[in-house]
């Protein structure tokens, strides 16, 4: 597992060290029956997307003017409970809103997310490996998006990217959507108390941490097709 | 049996809310709803004679059940909610012997809407309830520690079912309102464990309400055609919009939940608009609260 280097001595910079991305990757590709595949890494937490689609749908979910998106969240262990339907709830609305599902009316979209570690940030490690996964599916999009976790803690500073333990410790924690066209928010999942100036700071850093994302999402599209 | 005035009212209110819809030409209101809706937004109004940011009628009823511990009943235009909050005894969990449970159930029956299927919750179901047991845990109502009895032996465990009997959309602000409500309402009898037989004893005589520190309210909104933000969408709207948002502010101005699940991007002056009318909505709901409890001292 990749490890982060500001964490290996120089704990005096741990502020600067949390106002930035841990570090993340990423592997399309990955699984050969999907249509779209994708595997997503934020320091230790990792989730696995597969996509099939546009395909047939059951007669109940089909509607006549767009595809349907499914999106099942798989937990590590266990079953899905209330919290993974909450949480697809969210990923499918900021998915439907960026897939252009009217180009296929009567078909249906699923995405399958398997979580294969927790260590904090869950949706914004889910987001950005449906949004990768969706560009290797070569779905039309009208934007691309990615998922941006910060947490506030009991002092107020906010903290980027927060770690399983760092989340348990802060008092709020906020998951923002960022589409990148406009840098808007296109989803907003909060836990915690925190006051109207806490939110759109928190807004203005997941925004500004956003950037690194899409240049991310940018370089690793340009890699994949240049080679072959 | 004679028919109630009461009953009468209501409806004939229900004849004239049929007339009313289908005063407006059906093919507008069925063949072309958005371009429907469109005309009515372009003069800052809505089909039904509402502002962009005023909420429907919100009409309180708390008390309605009188078996359970606490309960009320909330209407917001058509969507009508109700909630029972019973009370059980149980072991405090494990992880944290000095605290009771609470847990919030939102149910969506056929009856309420065309939408939902007899059968296991769907998501939305599922979602609200996940949503209200959110608010209950940031907004910080109550203190979990004031439902404990004994430490790591015996604690109260609130039940609260949510049921919608009537959906037109909104149903999270109604629910929000009437658990509440019901949450003032409660009234548990004492409890004691007697020391000698290790079994608790209740004490039906005396009965005390549960101390409510935050008052959480929700505000919802629909975004239109990408741009337009109109509060507290009816069904159809809810149906035609792109995008929701809902935020849960306490009465200290303090942020609980920006629950935004996708949809339209939004910029964050629109955000900021949201919260701020989400701050006048909690004072509003407030003053009806309080207003509703005075006049049930008052009996």
């Amino acid at each position: 597992m990749v490890c982060l280097p500001l964490d290996a001595g120089a704990h005096k910079f741990r502020h600067m060290a949390d106002r930035r991305l841990r570090e993340f990757g990423c592997e399309q590709n990955l699984l050969s029956r999907p249509d779209g595949s994708a595997s997503f890494v934020q320091g230790d937490t990792t989730v696995v997307v597969g996509i099939y689609g546009p395909a047939e749908v059951k007669v109940s979910k089909e509607s006549y003017d767009r595809a349907t998106l499914e999106v099942i969240l798989k937990p590590k262990v266990g079953l899905p409970g209330v919290a993974e339907r909450s949480r697809e709830q969210f990923i499918r609305e900021t998915c439907e809103a960026a897939l252009l599902t009217a180009l296929h009316p009567r078909t249906s979209i699923v995405l399958i997310l398997q979580v294969i570690h927790d260590d904090g940030s869950l949706l914004s490690c889910c987001l950005n490996s449906a949004c990768m996964a969706a560009m290797d599916a070569g779905l039309n999009m009208r934007c691309l998006f990615c998922g941006v976790t910060c947490a506030i803690d009991l002092d107020g500073n906010i903290i980027l990217d927060p770690t399983a333990k760092q989340e348990k410790e802060s008092r709020a924690v906020l998951t923002f959507a960022i589409d990148s066209v406009e840098r808007q928010v296109m989803m907003s999942s909060t836990k915690g108390a925190f006051t109207t100036a806490e939110f759109h700071q928190s807004i203005a850093i997941c925004q500004k941490a956003a950037e690194s994302i899409f240049q991310f999402y940018r370089d690793s599209v340009g890699r994949r097709y240049s080679k072959s | 049996m004679l028919r109630r005035p009461q009953r009468a009212s209501k409806l004939h209110q229900r004849v004239m809310n049929t007339n009313s819809l289908t005063q407006a030409p059906w093919h507008q209101t069925t063949v072309e709803p958005l371009e429907y809706h469109r005309k009515f937004l372009k003069e800052n109004c809505r089909p039904d004679g509402r502002e962009l940011g005023e909420f429907r009628t919100t009409t309180l009823n708390i008390g309605s059940i009188t078996t359970a511990d606490g309960s009320a009943l909330v209407k917001l235009g058509n969507t009508t909610i109700i909630c029972g909050i019973k009370g059980e005894l149980a072991a405090p969990p494990a992880d944290a012997p000095d605290k009771g449970y609470i847990v919030p159930n939102v149910d969506l029956p056929p009856l309420c809407s065309s939408r939902f299927r007899p059968g296991p919750p769907g998501e939305q179901a599922q979602a609200a309830s996940q949503f209200i047991a959110d608010v209950i845990e940031n907004s910080e109502m109550l203190q979990r520690e004031d439902l404990c009895i004994e430490k790591g032996k015996l604690s109260w465990v609130l039940y609260c079912d949510i049921i919608c009997l009537d959906y037109d959309g909104n149903i999270l602000d109604a629910c929000i309102i009437a658990l509440l409500a019901s949450m003032k309402n409660v009234q548990l009898p004492e409890v004691h464990v007697n020391e000698q037989t290790g079994l608790a004893e209740v004490n039906m005589k005396k009965k005390r309400h549960l101390n409510i520190v935050k008052h959480p309210v929700a505000a919802s909104f629909a975004v239109f055609d990408n741009s337009i933000l109109i509060v507290d969408p009816t069904s159809d709207e809810e149906n035609l919009s792109t995008g929701f948002i809902t935020v849960v502010i306490d009465e200290e101005e303090k942020l609980c939940t920006v629950h935004k699940p996708g949809g339209t991007p939004l910029s964050n002056e629109k955000l900021q608009d949201c919260i701020n009318r989400a701050i006048t909505r909690n004072k509003e709901v407030c003053k009806l609260l309080n207003k509703v409890m005075k006049s049930m001292k008052a009996k």
